[in-house]
């Protein structure tokens, strides 16, 4: 009984309204913004507190934003060219962009330990807590570009399958909002901790 | 008296849900286990919170027999749960801490969380918004999954060496962030927030779930003016999970930093007898009251929206009148749901908050009585020459009213920052939340469970053990919850494990053997409710009329026993509100009837 109900198609065909899937997408979206709110917000009132300590951010966050810019950009071609069924011009475009998102979170990585090398030490004994919460956000922020990443794979997966063939754009477009999303949240994080140190 | 209603509806039905049903392979497995049919999974949440209320309730009766048995030994107890827990016949310290913290933890957010807006809200949506299921079944079957894995890792925590975790509900740190600090915050709080954390997924799956398929999915004629106020309630309920679930969730992350990664987000110039002087240094442990907070107080209102929401539908289902203020309803839903967001430090009037920013809390939380009162004012006006239908389902609604107005009226005692020096954490507290929250909204749950338990099961459950199991718990609610605000407004603090060896309290040794008792006698009346629940099952009267409360809700246009999918043809089209009761001369007017020409306002 359960296979046979094509449920979005039923109510939605009759009314021109927001896809479910992207709606969710979007509440999910708002979601992880509160959990960003409430680690910025926990940042500031603790800054507030004393015992802060200041340092400038390493110039390889700026690397790695232009890396995430650069992403938002390939993925918005790669929805296009799915949408002119240009497949191998479209898989060419997700696989870039995973990439651009692994070596966003790498340059992180190499941001980290500039900070822990040059006395700023993350976490641990001893550790202040401005530069762990600097370290607790960005690494959220990976765990979710990952999570970006992970579903880039899917899709690239399902784009060579020969057995299914999609028409849908919908899966490469919840993709690419939710890869802006990152992108932007990022950019609000590093002004965040550039202005506000 | 019997269930169905006297007057019996001419197009009662007779049982013909099943032969619509197109017969696939459906395994037990995918029928049972992993389904992704929205009934199912509410069948799930409902008997698995069942299952929580069920050791939950047990933990109380057992911190009780402590609180009303100091100098008792109870060595039988000691081969039931073993050493650990009880020692020389006594529950020992440690196990009283834990007994209160997985009471607590378990009560707020496994029953009355997941158990009460988990099966509502996925059994009541798409059944009364006329959808064929969630917006994404997929993600409500992996919602029910998540919350079935953090229950597997709560109850594992309650067997491991070092007990479960013992630190309160709140899991302050930094007790709650330093395994030397207590046994109860070594492994058993690492299981504990584990637990917490595919917990809180859970919830972000389901109420994403929810909201999309209230906004997106509903039937044609379905505006939003025409939603039953249940869908109204579920709708805010998701709406404030969502938005708040996330805040506790950074904060467990911080929690887990400290913990396990030497952090000092909330640790600061901290002592530990028998370790030493500790290095951490910086941090704050208001902070995580702050984050919790952000979320708990929110909390409250994820537990109350949805007994709120169905009292109001059973309320004027059972009085056989509209329900009164409509609009009024769902607006103060609405204020309810955004003042929970702004009222966040009343719970920490006392952490040295600055008494300006305090002076401002107590506005907004005083403000909160507005939406209430208009409610309370809206449900009473409903009954009010109502031709009132004393169902099993309705007298728990009726009860929800009177125990949300006695705990609510508490609440303004405890909103103002300068009572709260004298009452802060005394059991005036512990009687206020479990009246207004605790009790009541399970009272909202019970009418809710005697409601639609036929819709669920196609089958009565048995009236007379209904009508024990409501006066008992009535009674039993108010005896053991009433005296507490004595004993609070005497300055007794609650989590204490002895109060006999107290001068001051002493005198509230009979009083608190007295509660233990009357808690004894309500948690067994609870056991009669779930053999009710569970025979009633399988042997219950079996419905036979599509419409057994003569509602008008959509849900009632579903055949008896539905299948996956819900209506077996098209999707009913609604014509008008829920709410057409005693109109122009007719008892009801389901909302699928077209507006006839005759009708008067409509």
């Amino acid at each position: 009984m359960s296979q046979n109900i094509s449920i979005p198609s039923t109510s939605l065909s009759s009314r021109n309204k927001i896809h479910p899937q992207k709606f969710m997408l979007w509440m999910g979206i708002g979601s992880i913004c509160m959990m960003f709110a409430g680690l910025t917000s926990a940042y500031i009132v603790k800054r507030n507190q004393g015992n802060w300590l200041e340092f400038n951010i390493p110039v390889y966050f700026w690397y790695s934003t232009l890396v995430i810019m650069l992403s938002s950009i390939t993925i918005q071609f790669a929805v296009k060219a799915f949408k002119e069924r240009a497949m191998q011009k479209y898989k060419a475009l997700v696989t870039i962009t995973a990439i651009l998102g692994i070596v966003f979170s790498y340059l992180q990585w190499v941001g980290f330990s500039f900070l822990n090398n040059h006395g700023i030490q993350l976490i641990g004994r001893g550790s202040n807590p401005a530069a762990s919460f600097l370290f607790v956000i960005m690494l959220l922020h990976i765990a979710h570009v990952i999570g970006g990443v992970m579903a880039l794979l899917i899709i690239f997966f399902k784009a060579f399958s020969s057995k299914i063939k999609t028409y849908s754009s919908i899966s490469i477009e919840l993709a690419a909002t939710y890869w802006h999303f990152v992108d932007l949240l990022w950019i609000y994080l590093l002004i965040f901790f550039y202005l506000i140190k | 008296m019997s269930n169905e209603v006297l007057h019996a509806h001419a197009e009662a039905l007779t049982v013909h849900g099943d032969h619509h049903e197109h017969h696939h392979q459906e395994t037990f497995i995918s029928k049972y286990v992993f389904s992704q049919d929205h009934k199912m999974i509410a069948k799930q949440f409902l008997i698995t919170g069942m299952v929580w209320a069920v050791l939950g309730g047990l933990m109380s009766v057992l911190f009780r027999l402590q609180l009303g048995y100091p100098d008792a030994h109870f060595t039988w107890l000691e081969d039931i749960l073993g050493k650990w827990w009880v020692k020389d016949g006594r529950i020992t310290p440690e196990a009283y801490y834990a007994l209160v913290t997985t009471h607590g933890t378990v009560l707020v957010f496994f029953v009355l969380t997941a158990g009460l807006s988990g099966t509502f809200a996925n059994f009541l949506i798409p059944l009364q918004i006329g959808a064929r299921d969630m917006a994404s079944p997929f993600m409500n079957m992996l919602s029910y999954w998540f919350f079935f894995t953090a229950s597997i890792v709560m109850i594992s925590s309650m067997f491991v060496e070092t007990g479960p975790f013992s630190g309160g509900w709140t899991a302050y740190p930094p007790l709650s962030a330093l395994g030397s600090a207590s046994p109860g915050s070594k492994t058993g709080m690492d299981l504990w927030l584990i637990a917490m954390a595919l917990f809180v997924v859970s919830s972000l799956l389901g109420g994403l779930n929810y909201i999309a398929t209230v906004l997106n999915m509903r039937t044609k004629g379905m505006s939003m003016t025409r939603l039953p106020l249940t869908i109204w309630a579920l709708f805010f309920t998701a709406v404030l999970g969502v938005l708040s679930f996330p805040v506790l969730f950074s904060g467990f992350i911080l929690l887990i930093f400290d913990r396990n990664f030497g952090t000092s987000f909330y640790l600061s110039d901290i002592y530990v007898n028998g370790v030493g002087a500790l290095q951490n240094e910086g941090g704050s442990a208001i902070l995580f009251q702050h984050l919790f907070w952000f979320l708990g107080h929110p909390e409250v209102y994820i537990i109350l929206l949805p007994a709120m929401g169905m009292v109001s539908e059973i309320l004027s289902t059972n009085a056989r009148k509209p329900i009164f203020g409509y609009m009024a309803m769902v607006g103060s839903m609405f204020a309810i749901a955004v003042l929970a967001f702004l009222v966040w430090a009343h719970h920490m009037f006392v952490t040295g908050l600055n008494p300006f920013l305090g002076s401002v809390f107590v506005l907004l939380t005083l403000l909160i009585a507005v939406p209430s009162a208009i409610k309370v004012f809206n449900w009473l006006t409903t009954l009010w020459k109502g031709n009132i239908r004393f169902t099993p389902g309705m007298l728990f609604a009726i009860g929800f009213v009177s125990l949300f107005i006695s705990g609510g009226l508490t609440g303004i005692y405890l909103g103002n920052s300068a009572l709260d020096i004298h009452l802060h954490d005394t059991y005036f507290v512990i009687a206020h939340f479990h009246i207004v929250m605790g009790v009541a909204s399970m009272f909202g749950m019970f009418a809710g469970i005697y409601h639609w338990f036929p819709k669920m099961y196609g089958r009565y459950l048995n009236n007379t053990m209904a009508y024990i199991h409501f006066w008992i718990t009535l009674v039993g609610a108010y005896l053991i919850f009433w005296p507490m605000h004595y004993e609070g407004l005497a300055g007794m603090p609650r989590r204490y494990y002895d109060y006999s060896t107290w001068e001051s309290f002493k005198q509230f040794a009979d009083l608190n053997k007295f509660i233990s008792i009357v808690a004894m006698i309500v948690f067994a009346t609870q056991i009669l409710f779930l053999f009710n629940f569970f025979y009633s099952i399988f042997k219950g009267r079996i419905v036979t009329k599509q419409n057994p409360w003569n509602s008008n809700t959509l849900e009632w246009t579903a055949p008896i026993r539905p299948g996956h999918g819900n209506w077996p043809g098209e999707i009913p089209e609604v014509h008008r509100w829920a709410y057409d009761y005693g109109k122009d001369g007719k008892e009801f007017i389901p909302q699928t009837t077209p507006v006839g020409a005759e009708e008067s306002q409509h």
